[in-house]
């Protein structure tokens, strides 16, 4: 008798539920809210609550992003670059801190706080100073970037060592695990989660301090997609402005909530930390 | 029966579990505890001993310290094996793996090749019935499946000295009877030494060679009883009931004294 009556109960369970996710029930929900808010945009515009020229209809300004598409996918390309170079140098500085941080209970005790008093310094107010420091440059949006999105980073990693289950981590003992391959068997994967979480929160951090730096800095060669928005403000192209706005909302939840909120609850399925019930 | 000569005293295999005089109090002033009380226990080489002892008396803080988990506050622990597995209580599986990749990884950690590791995992999840269950994650599975993937690990393990608190607690009668079965072959083939924590007092005389009674608050050796029924055993025989059954009497004694 290869299978228990135990067994039996739980593969039915399992075969009950199925294993492809679906995807529409999860997008119609969003779809309603877009035409809803489209809705509601539409009738502010008809209420005339402000002239045309400054609060246009939803479709004028559809209409212009589908013409512009060209051009704003030249800003899209330069934004991306630089959030990718920033975040990319992010994670490398993060992870060095957090994993200093998190071994080294001497720099715990310097610095560990301070690195969640730098999470929560708005990345605006690092603009000056990366100005002062690299002038209107390249490097002065990465600066901000990176000090936007480190400390995260470096908080999911400490955050991930330090709560890795004391029980697993003596099992591991048990078996073996000690030193190098007690990391790399035991607390890298049990922090993944919160590294991953921290990952996420880095980005958003990231994005913002991206619009941020782009914003304040506008300097002559490459066009960023906020400094797109500041441009078209200067010029009084309002359009211009929703245009851009739609642009750098959809990117933050295109990469927040659909990459990284996948990845991460993938994650916690695999790990057993979303309730069952629930799925 | 002639006493031992000298010579075979001599040549009598050192223990290969030996607990010398053995405290553990955890935390210190007024609010500490007590778990284990001056406890002495040498167990042989291959020898199967069962620990029986109320709730709270220190089995499992007993298992920590010859596993080297925890230090005793005073006395001495000598294992002499080169690995020594433990079960614990809990399943305590990786639960990023599945139940063939936390077996796997007790044979990889235990340095054996790619080929045999993979043969070896197959065996020992069969041997626990869970061939059907390998590429499920600990979540997945029931308690008492949770139990058995501990217990294919820890063999995965091949220690000489195997500690076990509380394996089959979460098991039917009836897997329970198997995995007793299995746990013998696999016992008296490998000669190991087991040290087997149970609440269940046939158990304790189905497997072990000795039982091993241990009194609460704080924990001392109460008494030893020896089990001279004849292997195989039968959980349900009337000479394991016999048996149990005194020791029960004991316990309820001890049960009784700690309160
Ligand atoms: N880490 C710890 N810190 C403080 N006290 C502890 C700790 N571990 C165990 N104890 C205490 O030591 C005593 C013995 O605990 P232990 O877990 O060894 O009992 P046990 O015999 O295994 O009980 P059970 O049969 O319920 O598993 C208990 O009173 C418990 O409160
Ligand atoms: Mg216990």
């Amino acid at each position: 008798m290869a299978v228990d009556t135990a067994d039996a109960v739980l593969i039915t369970e399992l075969m009950a539920k199925p294993a492809r996710r679906k995807l529409w029930p999860a997008v119609w929900p969003k779809l309603l809210a877009v035409a809803i808010f489209i809705g509601a945009w539409q009738v502010v515009v008809w209420l005339h609550w402000k002239p045309e020229y400054v609060v246009p209809s939803p479709f004028t300004v559809l209409d212009q992003l589908r013409h512009d598409l060209g051009t704003l996918t030249g800003s899209v390309g330069v934004t991306m670059r630089r959030a990718g170079e920033g975040f990319g140098l992010a994670i490398l500085i993060g992870a060095a801190i957090g994993l200093a941080v998190a071994r080294l209970p001497i720099l715990r005790a310097g610095i560990g706080s301070m690195i969640t008093g730098l999470q929560t310094m708005p990345s605006v107010a690092w603009v000056p100073l990366a100005i002062v420091l690299f002038q209107l440059s390249e490097r002065a949006i990465l600066f901000v970037v990176v000090l936007g999105a480190a400390p995260s980073i470096a908080n999911g990693i400490i955050d991930g060592v330090d709560n890795v289950p004391p029980l697993l981590m003596r099992a591991g003992r048990v078996l073996g695990a000690r030193g190098f391959s007690a990391l790399r068997y035991v607390v890298v994967p049990a922090a993944l989660p919160a590294v991953v979480s921290g990952l996420k929160q880095g980005w958003a951090f990231a994005w913002r301090s991206l619009m941020a730096g782009e914003l304040i800095t506008v300097f002559p060669g490459s066009i960023g997609i906020a400094q797109t928005l500041n441009v078209s403000y200067q010029n009084s192209d309002f359009v211009g402005v929703y245009e851009a706005m739609i642009v750098i909302f959809v990117i933050g939840v295109v990469v927040d909530a659909v990459f990284f909120g996948t990845i991460l609850r993938a994650i916690r399925k695999r790990y057993g930390l979303i309730d069952a019930a629930a799925l | 029966m002639t006493a031992p000569t000298e010579l075979e005293v001599r040549i009598q295999p050192a223990a290969a579990v030996s607990i010398a005089d053995v405290s553990k109090v955890f935390g210190n002033g007024r609010g500490s505890v007590a778990a284990l009380d001056h406890i002495s226990l040498d167990v042989a080489p291959a020898e199967f001993v069962c620990l029986l002892g109320a709730s709270g008396c220190g089995k499992s803080t007993l298992l920590n310290i010859i596993a080297g988990l925890d230090q005793p506050t005073s006395g001495q622990v000598n294992v002499r094996a080169n690995r020594t597995g433990l079960m614990f209580q809990e399943a305590a599986l990786f639960p990023w793996l599945t139940a063939r990749g936390n077996v796997e990884l007790a044979l990889k950690l235990g340095g054996v090749g790619r080929d045999e590791r993979r043969k070896r995992t197959d065996q020992l999840l069969e041997m626990v019935h869970l061939g059907d269950f390998a590429k499920k994650r600990p979540h997945e599975l029931s308690g008492g499946m949770r139990q058995r993937v501990a217990l294919a690990r820890a063999l995965a393990q091949d220690a000489e000295v195997l500690l076990m608190d509380e394996p089959f607690g979460a098991l039917d009668a009836m897997t329970r009877d198997r995995l007793h079965d299995e746990l013998e072959t696999v016992w008296r083939d490998t000669r190991r030494t087991v040290i087997f924590v149970t609440h269940n007092v046939r158990e304790a005389v189905r497997l072990g060679d000795r039982v091993v009674l241990l009194a609460s608050r704080p924990g001392r050796v109460a008494e030893i009883f020896p089990v001279e029924i004849p292997r195989p055993r039968r959980i349900d025989s009337a000479e394991v009931a016999t048996l149990a059954a005194a020791i029960t009497d004991r316990l309820r004694a001890e049960v009784s004294n700690g309160r």
